[in-house]
């Protein structure tokens, strides 16, 4: 190799050192990428700690796919045959509320809350997967034309929804299963994961 | 806490110590009304069933602090004997009952159904009337909820002929 070779062979060295010391990330570029990862991570975090609630039965027997109402923990059909009917609320004369109060009933172990009924038909999440219900619950065209804002209120005023942690006891007189998260950590994960756009974590 | 509400076109108020007291107690055990019926007490059977503002609700399963000011009508309220209701009409007609303790629910469940539904289907009447019967009278209570049906019609149909 003669000089002229090893000189081109040093410039073009030097130039490749040069542009790759030009466009490595600078420090301050390196957190904002752990930043940017981290939120991530804690938006991936709220999401599943809000699907833990919205996946549990005392959520999820209320949001059937097939129209018919579940119970209990092992999410049967409601007795009697009851189903959605035209309005979410059951038959034309025999409906949630022939049975179904705004409170649980004591007495009889039935459980109750405000506006008692089904879902939405299109908010149906039986059989799907967290992804799949994210979808739907962030699709105006299936939440019921609400905004983000009005999703928040929903999920964490509404007093059917927190029913799930006050569900009194079933006509055994045992305690039904509340949420595996509590009422509080589930506003804060649907707040913060809402807050943050809403990331499906599979996508 | 005293309590006042319409029952059978009378006012009456009750003084209960626990507001989450059953109607159904309220109806028998103070208002002495005994033929709305206690079954299982969970809501399920229907024996209780009675009308609060039309609606057919299950008493043993209805806190009596949420009748205030709201019109109960009960078995004895339905019709009498010189004016039955075509419910009660068709189920005499139909010879319905066999022990007979959990047909005021059956009939109070049924004239709910003819006020929102006058000319029912077999479907209607699976979907609307769920109450139990251990004897077994489902057959004879289809036909006369057909009755009935056909018997409230016919009475309209005389009272509109008359205005």
């Amino acid at each position: 190799m003669n000089l002229k070779t090893w000189f081109v062979f040093l410039m073009i060295s030097i130039v490749g050192v040069l542009l790759a010391l030009a466009n490595t990330p600078t420090i301050f570029e390196y957190h904002l990428l752990e930043n940017q990862q981290s939120e991530i991570n804690k938006s991936d975090e709220a999401f599943n700690k809000m699907m833990d609630v919205l996946t549990h039965q005392r959520c999820m027997n209320c949001h059937p796919n097939d129209n018919i109402p579940k119970q209990g923990n092992d999410r049967r059909p409601h007795y009697f045959g009851m189903a959605r009917g035209e309005d979410d609320k059951g038959f034309q004369a025999t409906n949630c509320n022939t049975c179904h109060n705004s409170e649980n009933n004591t007495y009889s172990g039935v459980p109750g809350a405000p506006h008692w009924s089904l879902a939405p038909a299109s908010m149906g999440w039986e059989g799907l997967t967290r992804s799949q219900i994210a979808e739907r619950l962030v699709d105006k065209n299936a939440n019921g034309q609400r905004s983000f804002d009005e999703l928040l209120k929903h999920m964490t005023e509404d007093e059917l929804v927190l029913w799930a942690w006050t569900p009194g006891i079933d006509p055994n007189g045992q305690e039904r299963e509340v949420p595996p998260v509590s009422k509080e950590e589930f506003k804060n994960a649907v707040e913060y994961w809402l807050d943050n756009g809403a990331v499906i974590p599979t996508k | 806490m005293e309590i006042s509400f319409t029952v059978n076109d009378v006012l009456q108020t009750v003084n209960v110590e626990d507001e989450n007291t059953p109607l159904l107690w309220v109806i028998r055990d103070i208002l002495d009304l005994k033929g709305t019926k206690f079954g299982c007490g969970k809501a399920a059977c229907g024996a209780c069933t009675l009308h609060v503002d039309g609606e057919a609700v299950r008493s043993c399963s209805y806190a009596v602090k949420f009748v205030q000011d709201k019109t109960v009508t009960t078995i004895e309220g339905l019709g009498n004997r010189e004016n039955p209701h075509p419910v009660q009409l068709a189920w005499v007609e139909e010879i319905v009952p066999q022990c007979g303790y959990c047909q005021p629910g059956f009939m109070m469940a049924t004239a709910a159904l003819l006020k929102k539904v006058p000319k029912p289907t077999d479907e209607d009447i699976d979907n609307n009337i769920i109450n139990v019967c251990r004897c077994g009278t489902y057959y004879r209570m289809r036909k006369a909820i057909h009755k009935a049906a056909e018997i409230q019609a016919e009475k309209d149909t005389n009272e509109s002929n008359m205005v």
